[in-house]
């Protein structure tokens, strides 16, 4: 009989396909040399926007390459702050975002739970919709839209675009959470309703909690889809005291040589809050996506 | 231009609480209307989950069926910005939407076929590298050694960055004279490119920014896919001599495939409906960039050609739909996914 101690590494070739113990040291360095690599390609651009944000005003365009630049200054942050309305459009993007996350997250909580538990008429056939409605280009979509919001008088209103993104996010976060439904037994919920509680009893003193890591993701989900979006916002809002931070951000982004500064020092301040909260909870995030791509 | 003031924050909470208030109020509404017509008149058994189903479907139905509708409606029209208030409508206008669709330039000179060519080369190079490059860090990352968690980490940066910031700062690094990338050339004594005005440069670059963006969303699924395959497995087959490709062949790939094959469904819809990425990056407004999505978009609100649009969209749509339903079909990889 073989032991795992037996096994001896074939060729480097068939190794690298191997993700087992014991490498060899050359190819630990190898590893080590290609993954430090890829990260220096994820990180890269980014530490150019932290680098550009800290030069002087006078040295934007610079060829350099060094991350901090010798006189660092917090000057286009300063800028950004007071001068521009970097804080407005803040503003305006978390408003509409928080309002919409909580919206959709409720719609997709009470929909999800038809989905899971009774076997309606037109149950296939709606979750066969909602799979579609994921394959819907934006851009499909943005003709129709923009003439009923202009009908509706909604163009150039927080509500318009609050409404827009509460159900965008319907679809996915329904799926996402069916899946997780699913995993509950339901017998929790029978030997509760035994004992004489109703459905949405149930549904609210039992599978609520019960769900509390998929709500927070859809919770997420929702916010980020909203938080992010440029193309619905481009249509929806033309006065620039209704920008969301990203029309904001592409204004600045279009002189390249005036605002450069400028839009990267705006660009770290919405990046570091949004990174922080993505990375925190991408072990999550990543749980909830395979466990509803999976179990379904 | 305007600041923060208070009037302004006012406002806005006012227009967001009158919405969310309006929404619960329309919700209660149409709760209080399907008890009493499915549960009182008709007594059916389902009326809970209706109720349940019910803000979210008219929602969806308000946003997307609408919509949809309207859309294909606004194919059979002429409607522009010539005829924005009174459009004609009608079977022959739709024919020669559709016509025109195919014969002549979806924009100014570029021709749907080449740019549903584009589309199939954009959505094939991006989605090839995120599944490589993906499956490659997946691999290397996917065994005991120090500093996985720190790798990871700085690995699945792009995916974090808001796209918008990541794209207009990718747009920065491809100015001809300060963009990391031609420093870099120059220092490597190579020419340096015309990523902005050269037709195949600027769709390169728009490819470079979007693989990088997509390769961490591949490698965090395929991680987490190849974590749930058992040892066991691996230690048999080594038993039995299989190399570490045939592993890889036989094991690996088999046993991540109900994984990968929604991941790849997915990103082949990401991709081929990406809009930030081309339409940011082409500063110039080159129709040699434009994939079918951002064609659109130009065709409808920068041409005002939305009879058109809406013709050209429901082609679009179909490819896409057509590419799924077969591609489904054949790794079979959703089934069961509704039971």
């Amino acid at each position: 009989m073989s032991t795992k101690a037996e096994i001896r590494p074939r060729s480097a070739v068939s190794r690298f396909f191997r993700s087992g113990r014991g490498d060899s040291p050359f190819k630990r360095l190898l590893i080590h040399l290609a993954l430090i690599l890829a990260s220096l390609i994820a990180v890269y651009p980014v530490l150019r926007v932290l680098s550009v944000s800290l030069r002087p005003g006078d040295r934007l365009l610079s060829t350099s390459l060094a991350v901090i630049p010798e006189d660092a200054t917090m000057e286009a942050y300063r800028t950004v702050i007071v001068e521009k309305d970097f804080l407005l459009w803040i503003w305006n993007s978390i408003t509409i975002t928080v309002a919409t996350a909580v919206v959709g997250v409720i719609l997709a909580a009470t929909g999800a739970y038809a989905f899971s538990r009774w076997k309606f008429p037109g149950r296939v056939p709606g979750l066969i919709f909602l799979l579609t409605t994921q394959m819907i280009p934006a851009a499909m979509l943005m003709v129709p839209i923009y003439i009923l919001a202009a009908r509706l008088n909604l163009i150039n209103s927080y509500r318009g675009l609050a409404i827009a993104y509460s159900v965008s996010s319907v679809p996915f976060s329904i799926w996402i959470l069916k899946g997780y439904y699913d995993t509950i037994p339901i017998d929790l919920e029978e030997s509760a309703m035994i004992d004489g509680a109703s459905r949405m009893t149930t549904f609210y003193r039992i599978i609520l909690p019960l769900s509390t890591p998929a709500l927070a993701i859809v919770f997420l989900f929702n916010f980020m889809t909203a938080w992010n979006d440029y193309l619905l916002a481009r249509i929806m809002l033309q006065k620039t005291e209704m920008f969301t931070w990203t029309l904001g951000i592409w204004t600045l982004a279009g002189q390249f040589r005036v605002e450069w500064g400028n839009f990267a020092a705006a660009s770290i301040m919405v990046m570091i809050p949004v990174m922080a909260l993505f990375l925190y909870s991408s072990k999550w995030l990543i749980s909830g996506l395979t466990l509803g791509a999976v179990k379904g | 231009m305007g600041a923060l003031t208070g009037e302004v924050i006012a406002r806005s909470l006012g227009q967001i609480g009158g919405m969310v208030f309006f929404t619960f109020a329309g919700a209660l509404i149409l709760e209080v209307i399907i008890y009493l017509v499915l549960g009182r008149v008709f007594n059916s058994k389902y009326t809970l989950p209706y109720m349940l189903l019910a803000p979210a479907a008219v929602g969806l139905a308000l946003l997307v069926v609408y919509p949809i509708g309207y859309e294909v409606r606004l194919a059979f029209s002429n409607m522009s910005l010539r005829h924005f208030r009174d459009p004609t409508f009608g079977l022959a206008q739709g024919i020669d939407n559709l016509r025109s669709v195919f014969t002549k330039p979806v924009l100014k000179q570029a021709m749907f076929f080449s740019v549903l060519g584009r589309t199939i080369l954009w959505t094939g190079i991006n989605v090839a590298f995120h599944v490589v490059g993906g499956m490659t860090l997946a691999l290397l990352l996917n065994r005991p050694m120090r500093g996985r968690g720190l790798y990871r980490t700085l690995i699945v940066f792009p995916w974090a960055i808001p796209q918008v910031i990541a794209v207009l700062a990718w747009r920065g690094e491809f100015h001809f004279e300060y963009g990391f990338l031609n420093v870099m050339l120059r220092g490597l004594g190579l020419e340096p490119i015309q990523w902005m005005t050269d037709p195949f440069w600027n769709f390169a670059a728009a490819c470079i920014t979007n693989i990088w963006l997509g390769i961490p969303f591949m490698m965090v699924i395929i991680l987490g896919g190849l974590q749930s395959i058992s040892r066991e497995f691996y230690e048999a087959a080594e038993i039995d001599g299989a190399s570490g490709w045939q592993q890889f062949r036989s094991i690996t790939l088999p046993l991540l495939q109900p994984v990968l094959t929604p991941a790849i469904v997915l990103g082949v819809i990401w991709t081929f409906n990406n809009f930030n990425v081309p339409y940011l990056i082409n500063r110039m407004e080159l129709e040699t960039t434009d994939i079918l999505v951002t064609a659109l978009f130009r065709a409808a609100f920068e041409y005002n050609r939305y009879g058109f649009s809406a013709a050209f969209a429901m082609v679009s749509f179909a490819i896409l739909f057509i590419f799924a339903v077969v591609y489904i079909r054949v790794a079979g990889g959703l089934q069961g996914v509704y039971e």
